[in-house]
């Protein structure tokens, strides 16, 4: 880890991301499973985000100023739903109800969740929102910043390509997305699936500033998130380097974790696990 | 469609002599008038070219051409809206409701943002570019989109009007446009709302029910042509095909024999389809959808040669009205209530 982040600080951000990969790994034991691997990779991006990076006020969650989160992998909602709560946007208690008739807690983003801007989950849009908010935040002088996480596999997708050229052909520095870089998709390795490298040059060729950071590294990624623009008059993509299921030794770094039901048994285990590597940091 | 043309010796005439004004050059022109007062208007283009040499003047900054990338558009567009603009946004229709169905249905519609989504080359009018620049399937994805208005001016002066009105309208537009200059209606006393059916001719036994520029005015040509034979039709401009004017649809279809549809639009899904499901609901009643065939239209031709091919003309009009008339009454010759037994059959 390197940087300025206080360490005091990063034990803070790191109990935060622990209770958010527990409500996630409690989610996945509902009735209906979630998005286990792809929540769990994300864990520490979107708490270094809503912690110590995005200006936002869960008490004024539509304020004209903030700072925009779009979570263009939305299928990774639980990780939102977790992170969301755990900023005090949502009660913690809400979580449980996640995917019941009832709640308003589906498996993709929904605006009628505090916090959720727009509602995401088809892969290849929140590059496109995210560079209309700036565009908008520019045009209103507004220091507004658009933040948008992408899934790696997601680049698949054209419609990305598409905003990418845009938002750098408007010279978006207000614009700032992150990958989820857990090189994994549904079917396999993304290499093995439709290859991304060398994904930092490609996103160089199109006009963006990048940078790579290690995305379990809170200390990292506060950093590099912190500091944005790096390039003034390009918009910004960290690629942070993630391993999907990561926390949950048994999901850790396999296909299989994408979308999971976890057992009661499995449940267990992972619950004990977090625990574990929260008492080997020295937290309990 | 290539009806023998047949007019029961009635004159069928263009029903004005205006000079014809492209609509999209009339939406080009008031959108730029309104930038400057409208500060939360922005216009967003696609490299159509149409704003080229354009002075934009104190909104310069509201113009903003994307390049061509048509998703890219309407996916800002909708991050625009959330963030307070209204956008004017500006491809061709087959790429604006076509390519990008998924981006209108999913960032636009489902958030109910106000995008204006100005569509031009609707229909037809592409003409010679063929089918790959046509849009004969716009109206049915469009109006099919919860929280969409789906609306299709007649002429420049309704553009200009409609473009009035979609400032302040809530939710998204979807506005179909042709490509080059057509005649004016002629004046009517209620000038065109979105939303409201606009009543162009009152008559009992045939209600022709329209929209966009040529089958608006064939069906007020074919509508003077049967009245030339005895044949009462009313003209309904439904400009706005979503929502429909139901009310006025039923309120004039009451008592008529045949209701009629004439639209440059495949014949699934379109004008005909959304006036079908409604008649079907609330008052059953003889259908005939004009429009075009169940097949891309690969014949080489402009606007007006297309159209004709496809039978939305005046003449071809009166001919298709005559047969159903015909068979609705089990005769070869067409009776209806105030007329008895006229015209010809070919």
């Amino acid at each position: 880890m390197t940087g300025t982040a206080d360490k005091a600080r990063i034990v803070a951000l790191s109990r935060h991301a622990d209770r958010i990969r527990e409500h996630i790994v409690n989610m996945c034991a509902g009735a209906e499973g979630g998005h286990l691997g792809g929540s769990l990779s994300v864990v520490e991006i979107l708490t270094a985000l809503y912690f110590a990076v995005l200006d936002v006020d869960p008490r004024h969650p539509s304020a004209p100023d903030r700072d925009i989160l779009l979570l263009s992998k939305g299928h990774a909602a639980i990780g939102l739903y977790a992170t969301l709560a755990e900023r005090g946007f949502l009660d913690p208690a809400e979580l449980a109800s996640f995917g019941t008739p009832a709640s308003r807690l589906m498996a993709h983003p929904v605006r009628s969740v505090p916090g959720v801007e727009l509602p995401t989950g088809s892969l290849g849009h929140g590059l496109a929102l995210g560079a209309g908010f700036a565009l908008a935040a520019r045009l209103d002088e507004r220091p507004r910043r658009s933040f948008v996480v992408l899934g790696d596999g997601e680049l698949q997708e054209g419609t990305v390509w598409e905003a990418a050229m845009g938002a750098a052909a408007l010279r978006l520095d207000n614009l700032v997305a992150v990958i989820d870089r857990n090189g994994m998709q549904i079917t396999g390795d993304t290499e093995q699936v439709c290859p991304l490298e060398p994904l930092a040059e490609r996103w160089r060729a199109f006009g963006w500033a990048v940078r790579e950071c290690p995305g379990h590294d809170l200390g990292a990624l506060v950093d590099t998130l912190g500091s944005t623009p790096w390039q003034p008059g390009r918009p910004s993509m960290l690629i942070a380097h993630t391993t999907k299921g990561a926390g949950v030794p048994f999901a850790a770094g396999l296909v299989q974790s994408h979308f999971v039901r976890l057992s009661r048994r499995q449940h267990m285990r992972a619950m004990a696990a977090l625990s574990r590597a929260r008492r080997k940091a020295g937290d309990d | 469609m290539t009806d023998p043309i047949v007019t029961g010796g009635a004159s069928v005439q263009a029903p004005v002599d205006a000079e014809p004004r492209s609509a999209r050059l009339a939406y080009r022109d008031r959108l730029v008038a309104l930038l400057p007062d409208h500060p939360r208007l922005i216009c967003l283009d696609t490299d159509t070219g149409l704003f080229s040499g354009v002075e934009f003047g104190p909104a310069v900054h509201r113009y903003v051409n994307l390049g061509i990338a048509e998703h890219n558009l309407m996916v800002m567009a909708a991050g625009l809206a959330a963030s307070g603009f209204t956008p004017f946004v500006n491809t061709m229709a087959t790429f604006a409701a076509t390519r990008t169905a998924e981006a209108i249905k999913i960032d636009i519609a489902y958030n109910a943002l106000p995008v204006r989504i100005v569509a031009t080359h609707g229909g037809l009018s592409a003409g010679r570019l063929g089918p790959t620049h046509h849009a004969l399937e716009d109206i049915a994805l469009m109006r099919v989109l919860p929280n969409m208005t789906v609306t299709v001016p007649a002429d420049a002066a309704a553009t200009e009007a409609a473009i009035e009105q979609a400032v302040g309208l809530p939710g998204p537009l979807y506005l179909r446009l042709g490509r080059k200059p057509t005649p004016a209606l002629p004046p009517t006393a209620q000038p065109p709302r979105i939303g409201v059916a606009q009543v162009l001719r009152t008559g009992g036994d045939v209600l022709l029910v329209c929209c966009g520029p040529h089958p608006v005015l064939a069906s007020l040509a074919a509508a003077d042509a049967l009245a030339g034979d005895g044949t009462s039709a009313g003209v309904l401009n439904m400009h706005t095909v979503k929502p429909l004017d139901v009310a006025q649809l039923c309120a004039h279809a009451a008592g008529a024999s045949l209701v009629v549809t004439v639209e440059e639009h495949w014949r699934s899904g379109g004008l005909g389809g959304a006036v079908a499901e409604s008649l079907a609901e609330h008052m059953p009643t003889r259908l005939l959808r004009i429009g075009v065939d169940d097949a891309f239209v690969t014949l080489v031709g402009d606007h007006d040669a297309l159209t004709a091919h496809h039978g939305i003309t005046a003449e071809a009009i009166v001919t298709r009205i005559h047969r159903a008339l015909c068979r609705g009454s089990g005769n070869r010759t067409p009776r209806t209530a105030s007329s008895g037994p006229r015209g010809k059959e070919a």
